[in-house]
C-alpha cells in the first residue's frame, strides 16, 4: 500500500504538475530589459515633470530682470527643433537597417544621428551664451533658474545620448548586430525618442508660451 | 601656501574636526577604535576574501537582501543614539537648566535622527526584506537585473557612509529630516551640513530608484508559470505597489534636491527668499515625495502582516482580493494628499478641504485591511509565536496612530496641532507601531529561511516587550504634551511643570533600548545555539507560500526546478496534494555572475559626494571621471552569466535530502567576480 502511494507521488512529482522539467527561459535575457528601461524612462520623465512644474510656478518670477521676449530667438529654436526631430527619424532608419541585419548602414545612421545631436547641443550652447550676454543668467531670477535648469537638463540628456551612440558604434563594430547589441540599440532608441517628446514640451511650454505671455 | 591648501582641501581644515566638542570627540574615538578592531579581526581571521567574493560582489538577491538588513541594523543604532540624546536633553532642559547640548548640536541631532531612521533604516530594511523574500515567493532564481541590484545596495551604503562621515568631519544639516529651506539656503546655512545631506540622499536615492525599477520588473516578468497577478502572495502585491510608488516619487525628490544643490552651489534662485525664488515650492516637491514614501514603507509591511497572520492562524488570508484592491487604492490615494503636511501654507479652504478629505479617505482601505487580518484570525488555529505577537502588537498600536492621523487630517484641527509634538507622536506611532513592528515580525518570520535556524525565543520576547512597552511609555506623554501645545524640535522648555512628561518619555526610550539590546543579544545567542534551533525541513512555521518549499538557507539558484503554481497559497497547495521533491532529472541552471562593478561605482560616488561637500573640485572631477570610466567599461563586459552544472545541482539537492551531508560545506559554486576591475587571476 505504502509503496503504491510512494510510486504514485513520485510520478506526480515528475509529471510537471508542480514544476517545469525543462528550464523554461534564459533568465536575465531580452524581455525584462526593455520593460525595465521603459520604467526607468518614466522615472526620468518624472524628473522633467518636477522641473516643468517648478518652471510653471516660477514662470513670472522675473524679479525685474530680463523677460523671455527680450532674449528668445524663435528662429534659432525652430532650427534646433528640426535638428532633434530629424535625428529621431534618422535613428529610426538605423533601426530599420538593424532589423535587416545591415551592420554598415546601422553605423552610418548612428553617425548621422549623433551629428544631428551634436548640432543640437552646439546651438543650445550658443543660445545659452546669448542668454548670458543679455543678463538672463540663472542667478538673475527664479524664472531664468527655471529655464536654464529645464533646458539644460534636456541638453544634458541629449549629450549623454550622444556618448551612448558613440559607445554603441564601437560595440556594434566589435561584435556586430548580436542579440545583446540589438537590445541595447532598442533601449537607446527609446531614450532618444523620449528626448524628442520632452523637447516638444520644452519648445511649447518654455519658448512658445514664453513669447506670447 | 593658504591658496594651495584651499585648492587641495577646499573647505576642509583642522577646525572641521570636532576637537572642540567632547561628546562628538569621544564618540569619534570609540568608533575609530571599534572600526580598527573590526578591521583587525577581519584581517586576522582572513575574512576579506570571503566577504569580497561571497557578499560584496554577489548579485544573489538573498545575500543583497541580508546586506541591506545588516546596514539598516547598524544605522538603527546610530539613529537610536540620536533619539536617546534628544530624550535626555528634553528631560533635563527646563527653566534655568540649559541641558547638555548646545542649540547647533541639538539641531543636527534631530535632523540626523530623522534622516537616518527613514533613509538608512526603514528604506534599507524594506529593500532588504523585499529583496530576500519576493523573488523566492514568485518562484524566481534572481531578480530581473542582478548586477543593478548589487549597485543599488552599494549606492545606499555610500549615502550612509557620507551621513556617518558628517558626524566626525564637519557637521550635518540643521534643517530637519527634509532639509527645509529657507534654513538650508546658502545664506542661512553656509556650512557643509546641508551639502552632506544633499549628496548622501542624492546618491542613496538613485540606488533606491534603481532598486524599485528592478523589483517592479521582477514582479512583472519573473513570476513562475501559473502565478497570475491574482495568485501572487499578498506580500508580492504590496511590494509591487510599494516599489511602483517609489518609482513615481523618488525622481521628484531627486529633482527637488538637484534644484537646491543648484541654489547652494551656483547661486540659482529656485527656493531663495529673494529674486523670485519660492521656498514653498521646495516643501511641495519634497512632500510629493514624502507622503507617498510613508506608504512605500508601510505597504510591504502590510504584506508581511498578511503572510504572518495567514501562516500562524493556519488559514487562507481572509478577503485576498479586497486586500489587493485596498493596497492599490492606498497606492493611488497616497499621491493625492501631500499638502496636508502644510495646511498652514495658506492655499485656501477649498484646496485644504480636498487634501483633508483625500487623507481621511485613506483610512477606509487601511481599515479594511485591519478587519481582514482580524477575520483571518477569527476561528483560526492561532499560534502565538513571535511573528504573530508582533502582529497583535501592531494592530493595537497602529490603530491609535491611524486615528490620530485622521484627527490631523482635519484642516482646522491641524492649524492647532501643526508642528506640535502631537504630530511627532502620531508619526512615530505609525512608523514604530506599523513599519518597525512589521519589519521585526518579518525578520523573526524569515530568519530561519535565510540562515537555516530560528531566532532564540527568550531574547525574542525581550526584544518584543522592550519595544512594545517602551513605545507606549515613550510616546503617550508626548501625545499629551503635544495636545497641550508643546511644539516640536525644542531644545529647552520654559515651563518646568511639563518636565515629568519628558522624564517618562526618556524612561520609555530606555525601555526601547532594552528591546534593541535584546535583539542583538538574541542574534548572538541564536548563532551560538544554532544546532538546537536548526530547521532541516525548510518549512519551520508550516508556511503557505513558495519560499518555504525550498531548503533553508536556499541554494544559490533558489529552486532546482522552476515551480508551477496552481493556487494562491502555492506551497500549501503542493503540500496538501502530496508533493514530493524530485531527486533526479536535474538540468544545468543558468545564473548571473558576480561582479565588482557596483562596489567600484559606489566607491567613486562616495568620493564624488565627499569632494563636492568640501569643494575639492579636482577630486570631484577625478571621482566623476572614474565613475564614468567604470560604468562604460562595464558595458563592454558581455560575459555576465554561467551555468551551474547539473551534477552540482544534484549534489546540493541530494545533500538536502540527507541533512547529515551539509550542503553549505561544499565548494562554492559561484565563479570569481568578473568585469574590468576583477582581482588579478579571476
Amino acid at each position: 500500500m505504502a509503496t503504491t502511494y510512494d510510486q504514485a507521488s513520485q510520478e506526480a512529482a515528475l509529471s510537471e504538475t508542480f514544476h517545469l522539467v525543462e528550464d523554461e527561459h534564459g533568465h536575465g535575457h531580452g524581455s525584462p530589459t526593455l520593460l525595465g528601461f521603459w520604467i526607468y524612462m518614466m522615472s526620468d520623465a518624472l524628473i522633467f515633470a518636477a522641473l516643468f512644474a517648478t518652471y510653471g510656478v516660477l514662470s513670472t518670477s522675473f524679479a525685474g530682470g530680463p523677460v523671455p521676449q527680450d532674449v528668445f530667438d524663435l528662429r534659432l529654436v525652430a532650427l534646433n527643433t528640426a535638428f532633434l526631430l530629424v535625428s529621431s527619424i534618422t535613428y529610426g532608419f538605423g533601426m530599420l537597417a538593424m532589423e535587416r541585419g545591415q551592420k554598415g548602414t546601422v553605423q552610418l545612421w548612428l553617425l548621422v544621428t549623433a551629428l544631428l545631436g551634436i548640432a543640437f547641443v552646439g546651438v543650445e550652447l550658443y543660445e545659452f551664451n546669448h542668454f548670458a550676454h543679455e543678463g538672463a543668467v540663472p542667478q538673475r531670477s527664479g524664472y531664468w533658474s527655471g529655464v536654464w535648469t529645464l533646458v539644460g537638463t534636456h541638453g544634458l540628456h541629449v549629450s549623454v545620448g550622444i556618448l551612448w551612440i558613440g559607445i554603441m558604434m564601437v560595440q556594434v563594430a566589435q561584435r556586430g548586430l548580436i542579440e545583446a547589441n540589438k537590445r541595447r540599440l532598442m533601449c537607446l532608441g527609446m531614450f532618444w525618442h523620449l528626448l524628442d517628446v520632452v523637447w516638444i514640451g520644452v519648445f511649447t511650454y518654455v519658448y512658445l508660451l514664453g513669447m506670447i505671455r | 601656501m593658504e591658496n594651495i591648501w584651499k585648492i587641495i582641501f577646499g573647505r576642509l581644515g583642522w577646525d572641521s574636526f570636532p576637537f572642540y566638542d567632547p561628546i562628538i570627540l569621544s564618540t569619534f574615538i570609540v568608533v575609530i577604535l571599534g572600526g580598527v578592531g573590526v578591521l583587525a579581526a577581519l584581517t586576522k581571521f582572513k575574512l576579506w576574501g570571503y566577504l569580497w567574493r561571497e557578499w560584496f560582489t554577489s548579485v544573489d538577491h538573498k545575500k543583497i537582501g541580508i546586506m541591506y538588513i545588516v546596514l539598516a541594523t547598524v544605522m538603527l543604532l546610530r539613529g537610536f543614539a540620536d533619539a536617546i540624546m534628544m530624550r535626555l536633553q528634553q528631560s533635563v532642559a527646563f527653566g534655568a537648566n540649559e541641558g547638555y547640548l548646545n542649540a547647533h548640536h541639538f539641531d543636527q541631532v534631530f535632523t540626523a535622527h530623522g534622516t537616518i531612521m527613514i533613509f538608512f533604516v526603514a528604506i534599507p530594511l524594506i529593500s532588504g526584506v523585499i529583496n530576500f523574500v519576493m523573488p523566492l515567493q514568485i518562484g524566481a532564481r534572481d531578480v530581473a537585473f542582478p548586477y543593478l541590484n548589487n549597485l543599488s545596495f552599494w549606492l545606499t551604503a555610500s549615502g550612509a557612509a557620507l551621513v556617518m562621515a558628517s558626524l566626525f568631519v564637519g557637521e550635518f544639516s540643521t534643517g530637519g529630516w527634509l532639509n527645509y529651506v529657507p534654513v538650508t539656503n546658502l545664506e542661512n546655512s553656509p556650512g557643509v551640513g546641508p551639502d552632506y545631506y544633499l549628496w548622501a540622499l542624492q546618491i542613496a536615492g538613485v540606488g533606491t530608484t534603481l532598486s524599485a525599477i528592478n523589483m517592479v520588473a521582477t514582479v512583472i516578468k519573473m513570476r513562475a508559470p501559473g502565478m497570475t497577478m491574482m495568485k501572487m502572495p499578498v506580500f508580492v502585491w504590496t511590494a509591487f505597489c510599494s516599489q511602483a510608488l517609489a518609482i513615481a516619487i523618488f525622481p521628484v525628490l531627486t529633482a527637488a534636491f538637484a534644484m537646491l544643490m543648484l541654489d547652494r552651489y551656483l547661486g540659482f534662485n529656485f527656493f531663495t527668499n529673494d529674486l523670485g525664488g519660492n521656498p514653498m515650492m521646495y516643501w511641495n516637491l519634497v512632500w510629493i515625495w514624502g507622503h507617498p514614501e510613508v506608504y512605500v514603507l508601510i505597504l510591504p509591511v502590510f504584506g508581511i502582516y498578511s503572510e504572518v497572520t495567514s501562516t500562524f492562524t493556519g488559514k487562507r488570508l481572509f478577503g485576498y482580493s479586497s486586500m489587493v484592491y485596498a493596497t492599490v487604492v492606498i497606492t493611488i490615494l497616497s499621491y493625492l494628499v501631500w499638502l496636508h503636511h502644510f495646511f498652514t501654507m495658506g492655499s485656501g479652504a477649498s484646496v485644504n478641504s480636498f487634501f483633508g478629505i483625500a487623507t481621511m479617505v485613506i483610512s477606509i482601505p487601511t481599515g479594511a485591511k485591519i478587519f481582514n487580518w482580524l477575520f483571518t484570525m477569527y476561528r483560526g488555529d492561532i499560534r502565538f509565536e513571535l511573528p504573530m505577537m508582533w502582529v497583535v502588537a501592531f494592530m493595537l498600536t497602529f490603530v491609535v496612530g491611524g486615528m490620530t492621523g485622521v484627527l490631523l487630517a482635519v484642516p482646522p484641527a491641524d492649524f492647532v496641532l501643526h508642528n506640535s509634538l502631537f504630530l511627532v507622536a502620531h508619526f512615530h506611532n505609525v512608523i514604530i507601531g506599523g513599519v518597525i513592528f512589521g519589519l521585526f515580525a518579518g525578520i523573526e518570520y524569515w530568519f530561519p529561511k535565510a540562515f537555516g535556524f530560528k531566532l532564540d525565543k527568550f531574547w525574542g520576547k525581550v526584544h518584543f516587550w522592550g519595544w512594545v512597552i517602551g513605545y507606549w511609555v515613550a510616546w503617550t506623554p508626548i501625545y499629551i504634551v503635544g495636545l497641550m501645545g508643546v511644539t516640536r524640535r525644542l531644545r529647552w522648555i520654559e515651563d518646568p511643570s511639563l518636565q515629568p512628561y519628558f522624564i517618562v518619555a526618556a524612561i520609555g526610550a530606555f525601555i526601547i533600548l532594552i528591546g534593541i539590546t535584546g535583539f542583538l543579544i538574541g542574534l548572538v545567542v541564536s548563532i551560538m545555539k544554532r544546532e538546537q534551533l536548526r530547521d532541516h525541513t525548510g518549512d519551520p512555521w508550516g508556511g503557505r507560500t513558495l519560499e518555504w518549499s525550498t531548503s533553508s538557507p536556499p541554494p544559490a539558484y533558489n529552486f532546482a526546478f522552476t515551480p508551477r503554481v496552481h493556487d494562491l497559497d502555492a506551497w500549501y497547495d503542493m503540500k496538501s496534494r502530496g508533493y514530493e521533491r524530485p531527486l533526479t532529472g536535474f538540468k544545468p541552471i543558468h545564473m548571473p555572475k558576480p561582479t565588482a562593478t557596483g562596489v567600484y561605482q559606489a566607491g567613486f560616488a562616495t568620493v564624488l559626494g565627499f569632494a563636492m561637500v568640501w569643494y575639492m573640485w579636482w577630486l570631484a572631477a577625478l571621482a566623476f571621471i572614474g565613475l564614468l570610466v567604470v560604468t562604460i567599461a562595464h558595458t563592454f563586459n558581455y560575459d555576465r552569466d554561467y551555468y551551474i552544472p547539473a551534477e552540482e545541482v544534484e549534489r546540493i539537492e541530494k545533500a538536502r535530502a540527507e541533512p547529515s551531508l551539509e550542503p553549505r560545506k561544499g565548494p562554492n559554486p559561484d565563479p570569481e567576480p568578473t568585469g574590468p576591475f576583477a582581482p588579478a587571476g579571476a
